[in-house]
């Protein structure tokens, strides 16, 4: 089976640091990968190339097949890669559910004098849209939110709502930025039923960012530890835990070793 | 709000064209009955190329969150453009007056696109200044120039602008305006002013949607231009400099970014104040400066922040408190009844 999402060789450096280096993955339809390691080890760099926030210096994402390297941000969206951010990123001032239709913008596709004229296909798309989005946030019980503005909700709330826009612009593969941070270890319980329901109903592959090992150990399937750019392991949490080399970037080499 | 009695759309959409036409048949009323004077009646030209001028700066400014001081250079273009058309055919006046205006905001909608597209890339005070630079090179360029009448201007316009037209113009440009708002066009210009990383993520092609608000934006402000050159009968360029951008920018910000509904009671009550002060004669800019201040210091996002007004809505929300009354005063009454019984 062809993998959904293929990275090869991908680099980046700005200027004399080399932020990521040889980073390959191939990653299945419906997997759920976790990406460690220590801060500054380059994780969030992976989305921010992924996205094409940051323009890589080498290297090749393929999406199932497809190449995306440096399509435009917006493109890379539209072709299935959404991602949240580590510090939220919300139309704080629009309502929830305004925020959601902003994510479903591409699935719509009447024109500039279609809105103007106020033309049938406006109804029509306007419509699905609104409902569309309405089913999206019931699926996280955000649906009686739907006309708060986004600032105005709860962290965890906005945290989920992150999550529904992302899914909103119907991807193939979801990049989660940190989902857990700032969360008790009640909501990250709840968080980690939120992102296996998420794979189960849309049938996405999840890479997540976290620091949270309870969260990363539970649900990943694979996980990738990144130190200094560099993948210094990979494999299923069990692997991860025991692996010297992970330990040693986190805690450093023992004395007299 | 559970209840919406006036949730019908086509009923609103009457709704709203008959308080046009009635606020239009007032006006017109008011006019013929000489309760506005001639100088009255005239004002209301001004207010109205103002409201246009303001609202379409709105688009940019407040609704899209990037702040141009180049608006009077697009106004100008519009108003050389549609004065040069005006004055070199000779149509009947009610086609030739709307030829020229539509011609008048497409060229300053062109000037828009090449404009944005450059300036587009930067943001907050880096792009106000390079719009302001580009803002005076059309006026300098305008200025030296053989068929703009250069420094001597523009004379023999036919005074073609009625306080008709200028109320179908700010209608249209009132609607086109809201509803780009509330479709899928305006949301992304939207979510550009909230987070411009956020929205690329979410799929929104950012420099397509900033491209297309900012030269929308100019093409209103070239209509406006058109009327401005048609009322006047004499275009100068001097008259189209940073201070002609900079008065419609405190009519959009005293009116509030993000409300199509404060740039109208802006534009009016900025429009008409200077001269209701003229009996204070030199202390009248003071004044109106003292104004200008006050607001900002006691509400400083504007009359009417982002609130916007809907006369459905509006309705009710006054059916609604109605219906809550009689309910409250009903049920009050209830109870007598009963023991009267």
């Amino acid at each position: 089976m062809t993998p959904v999402l293929d990275i090869s060789n991908l680099g980046i450096n700005f200027g004399g640091l080399q932020a990521l280096d040889d980073f390959n993955i191939q990653v299945r339809n419906r997997e759920i990968v976790g990406l460690i390691g220590p801060n500054g080890a380059g994780k969030t760099t992976v989305f921010n190339v992924l996205t094409n926030v940051y323009q890589p210096s080498k290297g090749g994402i393929r999406l199932t097949g497809k190449n995306i390297l440096g399509k435009s941000t917006h493109e890379v969206t539209r072709n299935g890669i959404a991602r949240t951010f580590q510090n939220i990123r919300l139309f704080k001032s629009l309502s929830v559910l305004d925020n959601v239709k902003i994510g479903l913008h591409n699935s719509m596709t009447y024109s500039l004098f279609s809105a103007w004229l106020r033309l049938p296909s406006y109804w029509k798309e306007e419509a699905a849209a609104a409902k569309l989005g309405r089913e999206l946030l019931a699926v996280f019980d955000m649906e009686e939110l739907s006309d708060a503005p986004a600032g105005s909700l709860p962290y965890g709330a906005q945290r989920r709502l992150e999550i529904v826009r992302a899914l909103a612009t119907n991807p193939k593969v979801l990049l989660l930025d940190e989902p857990a941070a700032g969360m008790n270890p009640s909501e990250t319980a709840e968080l980690m039923r939120t992102i296996h329901d998420v794979r189960d109903k849309f049938d996405v592959a999840i890479i997540l960012i976290e620091h949270d090992m309870s969260l990363v150990m539970g649900m990943c399937e694979r996980i990738l530890v990144l130190n200094y750019g560099l993948i210094i392991a990979q494999g299923t949490p069990d692997e991860i835990k025991n692996n010297p080399l992970v330990i040693e970037a986190y805690l450093g080499q023992q004395r007299g070793e | 709000m559970t209840t919406r009695l006036l949730k019908n759309v086509p009923f609103r959409y009457a709704l709203n064209a008959a308080a046009a036409a009635g606020l239009y048949i007032v006006l017109m009323i008011l006019i013929d009955t000489k309760v506005l004077n001639r100088y009255q009646a005239l004002m209301l030209i001004p207010i109205g190329f103002n409201i246009i001028l303001a609202v379409s700066l709105n688009l940019s400014a407040g609704f899209m969150g990037q702040l141009p001081l180049g608006h009077a250079g697009f106004m100008s273009v519009g108003a050389y453009t549609a004065a040069l058309f005006s004055m070199s055919v000779n149509l009947p006046t009610n086609l030739e007056l709307p030829l020229a205006l539509v011609l008048g905001g497409l060229a300053a909608a062109v000037f828009g696109v090449l404009i944005g597209l450059p300036a587009l890339r930067l943001k907050g005070d880096y792009l106000a200044i390079l719009t302001l630079g580009f803002g005076e090179i059309i006026r300098v360029i305008i200025l030296n120039l053989k068929f703009t009448g250069g420094a001597y201007g523009l004379r023999g316009i036919g005074r073609q602008t009625t306080v008709t037209w200028v109320y179908i113009f700010v209608l249209i440009t009132l609607f086109a305006l809201s509803t780009l708002i509330k479709s899928r066009h305006g949301r992304a210009i939207l979510s550009i002013r909230e987070d411009e990383i956020a929205a690329e993520a979410s799929g929104i092609p950012t420099t397509y949607y900033k491209v297309l608000a900012f030269s929308v934006s100019a093409a209103f402000a070239g209509v406006a231009g058109g009327l401005y050159a048609h009322y006047l009968s004499i275009l100068d360029p001097s008259s189209f400099g940073f201070m002609k951008s900079a008065e419609i920018l405190v009519i959009v910000v005293l009116g509030g970014l993000g409300s199509l509904f404060g740039s109208v009671v802006s534009a009016t009550v900025l429009t008409i104040l200077p001269e209701l002060l003229r009996g204070f004669a030199e202390y009248r800019m003071v004044i109106y400066s003292l104004l200008l201040v006050a607001v900002m210091i006691f509400k400083p996002s504007g009359l009417c922040g982002r609130y916007d007004f809907s006369l459905g809505d509006t309705l009710d929300d006054f059916f609604a408190l109605l219906r809550d009354k009689l309910l409250k005063k009903a049920i009050k009454e209830a109870p007598a009844e009963a023991e009267g019984k």
